[in-house]
């Protein structure tokens, strides 16, 4: 008989094919650039060859991200501005996620549409939204007027503005999975805590929360790992050096600058701090499942 | 006192929070909108209603401005490239990677994973470098333009397209399969006959949405083109957003990408929920599922 699941290899040649191409050999041209030469033109010369690696670069990126470093502000600001992001994602969009996933009733596939919609305008566009309402003379100034507060400077350089036009543009992403795993948390159980003398908020606290825990660390994943390659938000938003996060950095040397050399270098950095949380999100999600489990 | 005699309340609180986030989520992109139809420059200020930034300026609307009207045909150059190439290569990885047991598949699996996995920017800055540094064939046959745009858009648009088709494999099981090799078909009659007649409505699904990615696409996009001929209409946005001199033609020509993004979802929609109810699913499952594919979720 024919070996018949050669066909199914052979399908997928093409694709893997396509992804060795342009997903595998660019990372490793990032990594020979990070660890090549650069020549009197300040252009980069790539290093293929492992044996005549040159970790200068790598180790001038390394210790630049670094308090003291010259991009350790970039740094702090993308941890600062990522982990308050984050948390306001977790207080807004939890009660978002929860609301529909659990309480919606007859309504839900109407919030299910206007929670989807904004996933399909452009992040660009969303933030030309606020471009607009932001402004000097824009709405939001008018608004806060009337309440008596002064003129604010929202687009230039200010921290505020670029927290929240992060919290604007990534929490869709991290309300999606927290409200599938509300979703598929199983009734049943919420009525035997219920059965069993806990109190709804104790029953929320004790079954709910913690069932929902691999979701909410799924969506943080989710808008965390864009968040460390985001140079626009701060380009539009602010367009101060003074809120520089690392994707404005690694932007401005590998498309603005002559220091591609470094840019690569500070691309391995990225990937390195990301790999670890990565791991730490797998880790954190196979005892999650083993402790269900057990 | 409604608490008490329904456990299950719904605390009010929770819906006006969930109404309050939609308003706030929806309310700044509808004012973008609205402003494409000021009658002044202002894209701030409300100066009363006109069509000027639409058709009426017989120089600067966005139907008339070449700067627009040549970024709206090459984001659909784009897009419509980006959907030929990606869909087919991930179609067809996608039956593949289901199936193929072995050396191998658990690093082509990985590898799919990948783009979805990695900051864009990473993803560009890793493409710009190899085709502008690395000298052997096939890179140097790709200039940055057009070419390496479509590239750069169909290596991340593939693992969307695996990522739907696959699951629309898991809901199907494999017992449609198992019957057409019971009934004598070999593995390629059954593929041809059974599996993909079964997987149409989700390829033209996987389609739209790469169409609504790459008319979406920023990153990449800016990183792999070169010069006004290879401008998009994000790319506009991020270069035009902040200038002081930019009229609501920006707003107009927004308006149209989010309009043809929506078309496009919406389509996608209809046309596995049409499917759906044909063969007996429940449409809003398959489409609430599909909701949750697109973002590369599950």
């Amino acid at each position: 008989m024919r070996n018949e699941g050669g066909i199914w290899r052979t399908l997928s040649i093409p694709g893997v094919v396509w992804l060795v191409l342009f997903v595998v050999v660019p990372a490793y041209a990032v990594v020979a650039v990070a660890m090549g030469q650069i020549d009197s033109l300040l252009q980069p010369v790539p290093q293929w060859n492992p044996i005549d690696w040159n970790v200068g670069f790598v180790k001038e990126a390394f210790t630049s991200v670094l308090p003291g470093g010259t991009y350790w502000p970039a740094t702090r600001n993308t941890i600062v501005f990522v982990a308050v992001t984050v948390v306001l994602c977790f207080a807004i969009g939890y009660p978002v996620a929860y609301y529909v996933a659990r309480k919606a009733g007859r309504s839900k596939g109407l919030l299910l549409l206007l929670i989807f919609l904004p996933f399909w305008v452009s992040y660009l566009m969303r933030m030309l939204a606020w471009i607009g309402l932001l402004a000097p003379d824009g709405y939001v100034n008018v608004v806060l007027g009337w309440f008596g507060i002064g003129h604010t400077e929202w687009l230039s350089g200010n921290p505020y503005s670029v927290i929240a036009a992060l919290t604007y543009g990534y929490i869709p992403y991290f309300i999606l999975p927290v409200y599938a795993g509300l979703d598929r948390i199983d009734q049943r159980l919420l009525e035997a805590s219920r059965d069993l003398g806990a109190s709804a908020a104790r029953t929320f606290l004790r079954v709910t929360l913690p069932l929902s825990w691999p979701s909410i660390l799924a969506g943080s994943v989710l808008i965390v790992l864009p968040m460390f390659g985001d140079y626009y938000t701060n380009d539009l938003i602010s367009g101060s050096p003074h809120t520089n996060m690392l994707g404005n950095s690694v932007n401005l040397l590998v498309q603005g600058g002559s220091q591609k050399n470094l840019g690569a270098a500070l691309v391995l950095v990225l990937m390195t701090i990301l790999a670890i949380g990565m791991l730490y999100y797998l880790w954190e999600t196979r005892r999650q499942q083993e402790k269900l489990a057990s | 006192m409604s608490r008490l005699i329904d456990p299950w309340g719904r605390p009010r609180w929770l819906r006006l929070t969930t109404w309050a986030y939609i308003a706030w989520s929806l309310v700044p992109v509808l004012a973008a909108i609205v402003f494409s139809f000021n009658d002044g420059r202002s894209r701030s200020v409300w100066q009363g209603f006109s069509t000027r930034w639409w058709w009426g300026d017989p120089n600067l609307s966005v139907f008339h401005d070449p700067i627009y009207t040549n970024a709206l045909v090459h984001s659909l150059e784009l897009a419509a490239l980006d959907m030929l190439i990606a869909t087919p290569l991930g179609f067809l990885l996608a039956i593949g990677l289901s199936r193929w047991r072995g050396r191998g598949s658990g690093s082509a699996n990985f590898l799919m994973l990948v783009p979805l996995t990695t900051p864009e920017l990473a993803m560009a800055v890793s493409l710009l470098l190899v085709f502008t540094q690395l000298t052997i064939i096939p890179f140097t046959w790709v200039a940055l333009g057009t070419t390496a745009q479509v590239i750069g858009q169909v290596t991340f648009s593939v693992s969307y397209v695996v990522v739907i088709v696959r699951s629309r494999l898991a809901s199907l099981g494999p017992e449609y399969e198992e019957a057409a090799r019971d009934l004598g078909a070999s593995a390629r009659q059954s593929l041809q006959h059974v599996l993909l007649p079964l997987l149409l409505p989700a390829a033209f699904a996987s389609t739209l949405i790469v169409f609504a990615l790459s008319i979406d696409d920023f990153v990449v996009t800016q990183y792999m083109s070169a010069g006004g001929e290879t401008v998009t209409i994000p790319m506009l946005l991020y270069a035009n957003a902040r200038g002081a001199a930019t009229t609501p033609a920006l707003n107009a020509v927004a308006t149209i990408m989010v309009i043809v993004t929506l078309v496009g979802v919406g389509g996608a929609y209809l046309v596995l929920r049409w499917f759906g109810h044909r063969s007996g699913e429940a449409g809003g499952e398959a489409a609430g599922q599909m909701g949750m594919d697109l973002t590369g979720m599950e």
